[in-house]
């Protein structure tokens, strides 16, 4: 059993409580004495030439401040990209210039083209109206495959094609793959659309920018998943403002899910309006506003091909994939559809070949980045229906295809450049058909054909990588930071800690689930230990939460100061028991001498530390603080096997979950009552993308789906209990806890096993439907049965 | 501007808006009660729902000129007088029914008008209460059982840690 509150504990969050009870300190909470606020003024069009714009008008408006347009931007850097993908030439990607404000052309919907600042948010919008803004509209590129034809009009017209990179991967394995294929006893093709999505937090974007004129200091607030990636991007390269008089705050912060890392505009705006206004700036985002400048999500159109040999052994893997990056890049767009997407491709499975090739590809509309997953889902998703496929093709039971190919030794290499350290498919499978009754389905089939409708079971594996990076890794891949992770441990004079993390949280927990780790490893009552997080000025410079890699990385990193500071109070403790350091042991918050009954307290210790009366002066300074910073030397390898079960109305189409179970295997588990909830939510997230979500644009760029009445937002009543399990645990090899991320996983495993559900469903009415893009509205799985 | 005033968690409230600031503004903004957040542009969220004349309402629906006279409650009056948590609140920590807490308000003011109404909701007639309700985090699971929870139901056969 797990100590109270201690590593294994499903503690209750104390977060919680303020959040209960309208405590929290959300970004639009925060109103500084003398703030303005702006309202930018979006392009409506998805491609043009900015022809004038005047502002006069606007400037004359009550309440204005002050009006930007492009120009005010020209001696400021754009918006930088965190990582560069080199193409299968050996030639670095198209990376266009990306302006705080557009400048000569507008290239998306929701482009920000001028900003007002006003004494209110209405005057700002009223004036806004006034701008005299004309736009020579430009034929728009939407579609993918017509943006790289040759007659395509270019997004950027100093680029040379709307071909960001043609990247392939493993390029040595092409030859040998292709080869593979002539020689194929079978071949199972699947040509699919990983459908673009949109994140949506529940708390829209906002940015906060003051200027301290005595000091010349700037601090920004907003809405960030990584606050010191924001004040390096931001400060050295855009508004050229050194980190030590650059400070930025994420307080609470109302979800991410990958939308909230990149660095945006509105941020770099409202810090650099607020020292040109010399009063501090607020921006607060309107819903429609987010769906048209938060970054996008997924937006892959793939052809998979699985090459199996004459005994059903996965014997090759080929895949063309056009992966969206919107108009321009975004943070960390590159890296995603390559670097997090080809490395999975081998997923549970022993599959000697695989070669990837992903061509990147600017369009006119909203830049795609990371979401939830980013990269893994679309990669699960083409692997795992093209084995259900070649199941179906076979005749072969897909679960047992599954199995006959699993990876069932470790450490294994996959032929895309990763080594999984852990992992026991054949368990997660096996207790996946244990909970999920699997052997019960036949019977469940026939209660529903009964009352009419179709039923279908879906099952699908995964594997994720989590945890990015190593840092000296990454950088050989092309990012332009290191992925490590900080964390600072303070240990007050009466005994309480104050843990100041580069991790941040939006919603997973970590002021309860890390205190945790830091009380188990002291063995002192959790409520001594307090998390820091989400400011520049008290946390150490960290990478921030995204990827799953908050415990993995930075829960390593504070066990690594942890364990500095129990050596260093094991010393003072040493000296107060004059006993030899070797003889002192830990445990339950007290320090003994082995043998011995002799002992000292915790808070004896820490008091000793800062009131250095009898104390080892000569040997160690006086305190008790210490930082670590923690590169991890590999990914972690979270592995699970869902099941879903739907019925079908064969009458409109309608698919509605009926059972939904998802096990997983995520190494060693803080608080598994957090670590539930997180796959509760990633499989909302995968199940609305499978059947609800859709971020929809016309043939000219304008963006239909801009609001919760076009999106489709999963409700309560459109989502079943789910039955999830974490009891498969083969810890993690190269991290101090043996943890291996949960945040993703709900979200990269549940849409293949929904849509090998409804295929199942249909064929069992006797549809020949072998595949329905996502999201399998009532619509479109109507039209497939026809 | 036009002056309105109102009671707002009990005690009187008055300022200046404007005919088209919204209830959810005058909130916010002029009685400082950030509690009540704003989700969405288009009254599909919930996160900003209160209670006027103890009804749920979405607040980002009514303009705070409406709300002259009425009585207001807020998520910042619904803990128990000594400040412990009610037994909503309570629910919703002890089963894990919020995350990143940002719709978390609307959804205990939603809780607590269904339960007022139904005092003992099944699982479906929760789940269809909560149309109105977008929760990104938790994909409902959890905080569908804490109301049934805060209901007095048992919730101990209902899957989770």
């Amino acid at each position: 059993m797990p100590k109270d509150g201690g590593i294994g504990a499903s503690s209750k969050r104390r977060e919680d409580v303020r959040f209960l009870t309208g405590a929290g300190n959300y970004t639009d909470d925060i109103n500084i004495r003398g703030q303005a606020h702006v309202f930018f003024l979006r392009s409506d069009v998805a491609h043009g030439t900015i022809t004038s714009i005047n502002t006069s008008a606007a400037e004359a408006m009550p309440g204005v401040v002050k009006v930007f347009t492009g120009t005010d931007f020209e001696a400021v850097g754009g918006m930088p990209c965190g990582w560069q993908v080199t193409d299968k030439h050996g030639q670095p990607m198209q990376e266009p210039r990306h302006p705080i404000l557009a400048h000569g052309k507008v290239r998306h919907v929701g482009e920000p083209v001028a900003a007002v600042v006003a004494e209110t948010l209405e005057q700002a919008r009223d004036a806004a109206e006034a701008i005299e803004l004309d736009i020579a509209e430009l034929p728009a590129v939407v579609d993918m495959k017509a943006a790289v034809a040759g007659d395509a009009p270019k997004v950027h017209d100093d680029l040379t094609s709307n071909l960001c990179y043609d990247w392939g991967f493993v390029e040595e394995n092409k030859t040998a793959t292709d080869e593979a294929f002539a020689n194929a006893a079978h071949v199972t093709t699947l040509e699919l659309v990983n459908n673009r999505l949109v994140a949506n937090p529940m708390e829209p974007r906002v940015a906060v920018g003051d200027y301290a004129r005595g000091t010349g200091d700037s601090t920004l607030y907003t809405t960030s998943q990584n606050p010191h990636v924001i004040r390096l991007l931001m400060g050295a390269f855009v508004l050229g403002i050194p980190e030590h008089k650059l400070r930025v705050v994420a307080p609470d912060v109302g979800g991410g899910f990958g939308t909230k890392i990149f660095h945006y505009q509105e941020e770099a705006f409202c810090t650099f309006a607020a020292k040109a206004c010399n009063r501090p700036v607020k921006w607060t985002s309107s819903r429609s506003e987010a769906f048209m400048s938060d970054a996008h999500g997924r937006d892959h159109v793939t052809k998979i091909e699985l090459a199996l040999d004459g005994n059903n052994n996965f014997a090759a893997i080929r895949t063309e994939t056009f992966a969206n990056m919107g108009a321009y890049l975004s943070t960390f767009a590159p890296s995603v559809p390559t670097w997090l997407h080809g490395t999975l491709m081998a997923g549970n499975y022993r599959t000697p070949l695989i070669y990837v090739n992903v061509k990147a590809v600017f369009t006119n509309t909203v830049p795609v980045d990371a979401y939830r997953g980013a990269g893994r889902p679309e990669a699960t998703f083409q692997l795992e229906r093209v084995i259900d496929k070649a199941a179906r093709e076979l005749g072969v039971d897909p679960i047992a295809l599954r199995r006959q190919n699993f990876i069932t030794e470790f450490p294994y290499a996959t032929p895309v450049a990763v080594e999984y350290d852990t992992g026991n498919y054949v368990a997660t499978m096996d207790k996946l058909e244990e909970m999920g009754d699997l052997s019960g389905f036949a019977e469940r089939r026939a209660a529903s054909e009964a009352k009419g409708k179709w039923r279908g079971l879906g099952v699908n594996c995964y594997i994720e990588a989590c945890g990015i990076a190593p840092s000296n890794l990454v950088g050989q891949l092309g990012a332009r930071a290191g992925l490590y992770e900080s964390a600072t441990v303070r240990v007050n004079a009466t005994g309480g800690l104050v843990v100041m993390t580069g991790s941040h949280s939006h919603g997973q927990g970590h002021e309860t689930s890390f205190a945790q780790v830091v009380a188990d490893m002291i063995g002192i009552d959790e409520n001594m230990v307090e998390i820091v997080h989400g400011d520049t000025a008290n946390a150490p410079m960290g990478m921030g939460t995204y990827g799953s890699r908050s415990l993995a990385v930075g829960g390593s990193a504070m066990v690594r100061a942890t364990e500095k500071i129990i050596a260093k109070a094991k010393k003072i403790a040493s000296h107060l028991l004059e006993a030899s350091e070797s003889d002192i042991e830990l445990k339950d918050g007290a320090f003994s001498v082995a043998g011995t009954d002799k002992s000292v307290a915790w808070g004896d210790v820490t008091l000793a530390a800062y009131v250095p009366h009898n104390y080892p002066l000569e040997e160690i300074e006086p305190g008790l603080e210490e930082t670590a910073f923690y590169d991890p030397s590999n990914f972690t390898y979270p592995s699970g096997a869902y099941a879903c079960e739907v019925e079908v109305d064969p009458d409109t189409g309608k698919v509605t979950i009926e059972r939904f179970t998802a096990v997983d295997d995520f190494g060693n588990v803080v608080n598994p009552m957090i670590v539930t909830g997180q796959v509760h939510g990633g499989l909302a997230q995968g199940i609305g993308q499978a059947l609800l979500e859709n971020c929809a644009y016309d043939e000219n760029g304008q963006l239909l789906s801009a609001s919760y009445m076009d999106y489709a937002m999963p409700r309560a009543d459109d989502l079943p209990m789910f039955s999830v399990d974490h009891s498969c645990q083969t810890p993690c090899t190269h991290n101090p806890l043996g943890v291996k991320g949960c945040g993703e996983a709900g979200a990269i495993g549940s849409p293949p096993s929904v849509v090998n559900a409804v295929v199942d469903a249909l064929q069992s009415g006797g549809k020949d439907v072998t595949h329905i893009d996502m999201p399998l509205s009532p619509a479109r799985v109507w039209a497939a049965m026809q | 501007m036009a002056q309105v005033s109102m009671t707002v968690n009990g005690k009187a409230a008055s300022g200046d808006v404007e005919g088209r600031t919204l209830l959810s503004t005058f909130l916010r903004e002029n009685l400082e009660l950030t509690g009540t957040h704003v989700g969405c542009d288009t009254s599909q969220c919930g996160a900003c729902v209160v209670h006027v004349n103890g009804e749920a309402v979405k607040s980002c629906t009514m303009l705070a000129a409406e709300a002259e006279g009425a009585d207001v409650t807020t998520i910042e009056a619904m803990a128990n007088a000594d400040g412990s948590l009610s037994t909503i609140q309570q629910a919703f920590q002890d089963h894990h029914g919020l995350q990143c807490g940002f719709c978390t308000p609307g959804m205990v003011m939603s809780a607590s008008a269904l339960l007022k109404d139904n005092p003992t909701p099944s699982e479906a007639e929760i789940r269809e209460y909560l149309e109105g309700n977008i929760c990104r985090c938790t994909g409902y699971h959890n905080i569908v059982k804490a109301i049934m929870a805060a209901s007095g139901q048992d919730v101990s056969s209902i899957a989770a840690e």
